[in-house]
């Protein structure tokens, strides 16, 4: 018999006596559900995710590439990596910020693996959506944009439009019906890496990005 | 394969305890994390009424899940070979090992690269790979300390919790080449960042646990801080994660309420800087990601308390670690006077299925029966009561119907057996009580002063010189 079978075959042979319901998740939420607007949801996402050391930024449709050309400058970076053409990667190299060289994730990780390790200063990604609750951005890696992206170089820039805020990570994927069909990574991403290994003390830049930088992109004509 | 794996039997746990509890420096660390840990845990749950139903929701879902373990597992396991992950079981940690070896035999694999995963450690993942000639490198930070210095976790979120800032600086001064000693906490993580970033690049295999499968999805989703568990699933061309069989839910929305759970009972995070949810390998049109993905399922003696209705319980653990947090036993002795992967409570409760009682009993004795786990626990483990249970299967006759595990009635002894037998004789004749207590309360004064364990650090006992019985006599008269 194989593993599979044995196994299998002795759950199958206990008998369960005390039935269990299907667990009520939805109404657990529900009954906690939030009455806020839309400011009062930014503030939560903005709290939570300044708790652990990131920077979160207002910014507009018109004004995000300047505002990251001028942190850019600030932190140093000369090089940032780029999303495979993508609107908003369209956009920056449009801007044509003045000494940052943009490189776009043209090819496969295989074929340069350490120049993405050693030579990269920076990224930059667009989140999916976001988690008010908990301060975390959530990210769909994809052709365009893939998963080392957002984990390979030590500054990581997301731009975030302040729409697609939920109110907890329950009501996030089941508004964008995660359950329906999910990509091959799906990430949550709440801060910089860190770690607490050493005598419980908390350090950041563990294995991942050191910082991580919010443009939080408010729609035409609201107050940034 | 060689049968590389190494058992630390928990039969030296007197003596390693007693070792413990004499070191000042060690008892200091354990106090100070513990500490640290309950402050953080707490703080994280500043309304009681909202732990309560959030605990009772994460409880339920655990249950309903072993409840269905069986059909869970194959839906599992449909969808993750739908989604292109091949799934492999194994009864044990020999199975384990080989299944893993066969497949870094296949991709003709020199390097591994692990993420934090207590199933390998469980299995003795690394020695196993060392036997075979590849090098299986830690890249936690903690689980790099500890590999580094040659030793075992002492906790399970916490992997280096029994070491000082000093010691890990030596560490790194005396074993990495080029370092010089540093006690900056923010330096010595640079060090380890710099010397793991070149084996990521360089691994042929990413190896990680696995802290929830999703059945309805083909899912596998992992929680971490560091960065490193998404370095192992992402950049290696072949991504191996191992797990329990328990570790199965059902619904995606049954993640949410149990990562809330976990991350906040564990180091006390609202949640982890990374979720990691991995329905799949690399696609045709993907630039990263592996080329394979393996998921191994692990029985190692988990079936035999997913047999028993009470014991079933322990199958409920979400591994946080609050258990051994707020364990008085735990915080003065530590893990790895265990001497098993799991220490704390949990350990004491799972290892018996996982090693035999013959080797583990020990652990179950070794509690004050307080109910502190069990308050904490995130999803209602009764673990005094399995503790209790396990105390009575170990000195079960093993012929009897009461010995129902590996190793029942491992702790039974003529003396002990021959004790419980006058007593329960005595208990349970009226007469024979009565005439007994008279003798005990008048032969007061012939008690021993030696009573064995009891009087290594107690007064003896003696019994008092009325009975409640001749004092609610007097009272009534």
């Amino acid at each position: 018999m194989s593993a599979r079978e044995s196994i299998l075959g002795r759950l199958r042979a206990t008998s369960i006596t005390t039935p269990v319901p299907l667990p009520d998740v939805g109404g657990w939420y529900a009954a906690r559900q939030r009455q806020e607007d839309l400011p009062q949801r930014i503030h939560r996402l903005r709290s939570a995710l300044e708790a652990v050391h990131t920077e979160v930024h207002d910014t507009t449709e018109a004004d995000w590439p300047a505002l990251l050309a001028r942190l850019a400058a600030a932190k140093g970076l000369r090089t940032l990596l780029i999303g495979d053409r993508t609107a908003h990667g369209a956009v920056l190299e449009a801007s044509q910020p003045q000494g940052l060289q943009l490189l776009s994730y043209a090819q496969a990780i295989d074929s340069w693996r350490d120049a993405l390790f050693d030579d990269i200063d920076a990224s930059l990604t667009q989140a999916r959506s976001a988690i008010a609750e908990t301060g975390s951005l959530v990210l769909w890696p994809s052709a365009a944009e893939p998963r080392t992206m957002s984990l390979v170089p030590p500054v990581h820039f997301v731009l975030l439009d302040v729409a697609r805020i939920h109110a907890d990570f329950h009501a996030a994927m089941r508004a964008e019906g995660w359950a329906q069909g999910l990509p091959t990574n799906a990430l949550l991403i709440s801060g910089p890496s860190k770690t607490a290994d050493i005598q419980q003390t908390l350090a950041y830049g563990a294995h991942g990005p050191r910082e991580l930088v919010v443009l939080l992109r408010h729609a035409p004509g609201a107050a940034a | 394969m060689s049968p590389v794996i190494r058992i630390h039997p928990a039969e030296d746990f007197k003596a390693r305890s007693r070792g413990v509890l004499n070191d000042p420096g060690q008892r200091k660390n354990f106090r100070g994390a513990m500490d640290f840990l309950q402050a953080k845990r707490s703080a994280q749950f500043p309304d009681q009424d909202e732990l309560a139903s959030l605990r009772e929701l994460g409880a339920t879902i655990r249950r309903y899940s072993l409840a269905h373990l069986p059909q869970l597992l194959e839906q599992l396991e449909t969808n993750l070979r739908a989604n292109g992950v091949q799934v492999h079981w194994a009864q044990n940690a020999v199975d384990a090992n080989a299944i893993a070896l066969g497949i870094a035999h296949r991709v003709e694999a020199q390097r591994i690269i692990k993420g934090k995963s207590m199933v390998s450690e469980e299995i003795e993942f690394n020695h196993a790979m060392e036997a075979a000639g590849i090098e299986a490198f830690e890249s936690d930070m903690g689980e790099y300390i500890v590999q580094l210095a040659d030793e075992k976790p002492s906790h399970i979120i916490m992997p280096a919790i029994h070491k000082t800032k000093q010691e890990i600086a030596k560490l790194f001064a005396d074993k990495i080449p080029g370092v010089d000693y540093t006690e900056d906490v923010d330096a010595l993580i640079q060090i380890g960042r710099q010397v793991l970033r070149r084996k990521f690049a360089q691994a042929d295999i990413g190896l990680s646990g696995v802290n929830f499968a999703v059945a309805e999805t083909g899912s596998l989703c992992l929680i971490e801080n560091e960065g490193n568990g998404r370095m192992c699933t992402t950049v290696p061309r072949v991504h191996i994660a191992i797990t329990g069989i328990e570790k199965v839910v059902q619904k995606l929305e049954h993640v949410p309420p149990l990562l809330s759970l976990l991350t906040r009972s564990a180091t006390g995070q609202p949640i982890t800087t990374y979720v990691n949810l991995i329905s799949g390998p690399r696609k045709a049109d993907e630039k990263d990601g592996p080329e394979e993905v393996h998921l191994i399922l692990l029985d190692n003696g988990r079936t035999q308390a997913y047999a028993d209705e009470q014991l079933r319980a322990t199958l409920q653990c979400i591994r946080c670690g609050a258990c051994m947090n707020h364990c008085p036993v735990y915080a003065r002795i530590g893990g790895h006077a265990y001497g098993t992967t799991y220490p704390g409570p949990i350990g004491a409760i799972i290892s018996p299925h996982l090693l035999g009682l013959e080797s583990t009993y020990p652990l179950a004795f070794a509690s004050t029966l307080c109910g502190a786990c069990a308050e904490v626990c995130p999803v209602k483990i009764p673990i005094p009561d399995l503790l209790v249970r396990l105390r009575n299967e170990a000195q079960a006759r093993p012929d009897s119907a009461e010995a129902t595990l590996r190793g029942s009635g491992a702790a039974r002894t003529p003396l002990i057996s021959l004790v419980w037998r006058f007593w329960s004789l005595i208990y349970s004749r009226l007469g024979l009580y009565r005439l007994t207590s008279w003798f005990m309360s008048r032969g007061r004064a012939l008690s021993p002063t030696e009573q064995g364990a009891w009087t290594r650090s107690r007064t003896p006992l003696i019994p008092a010189p009325k009975r409640l019985r001749d004092l609610l006599k007097e009272r009534n008269q």
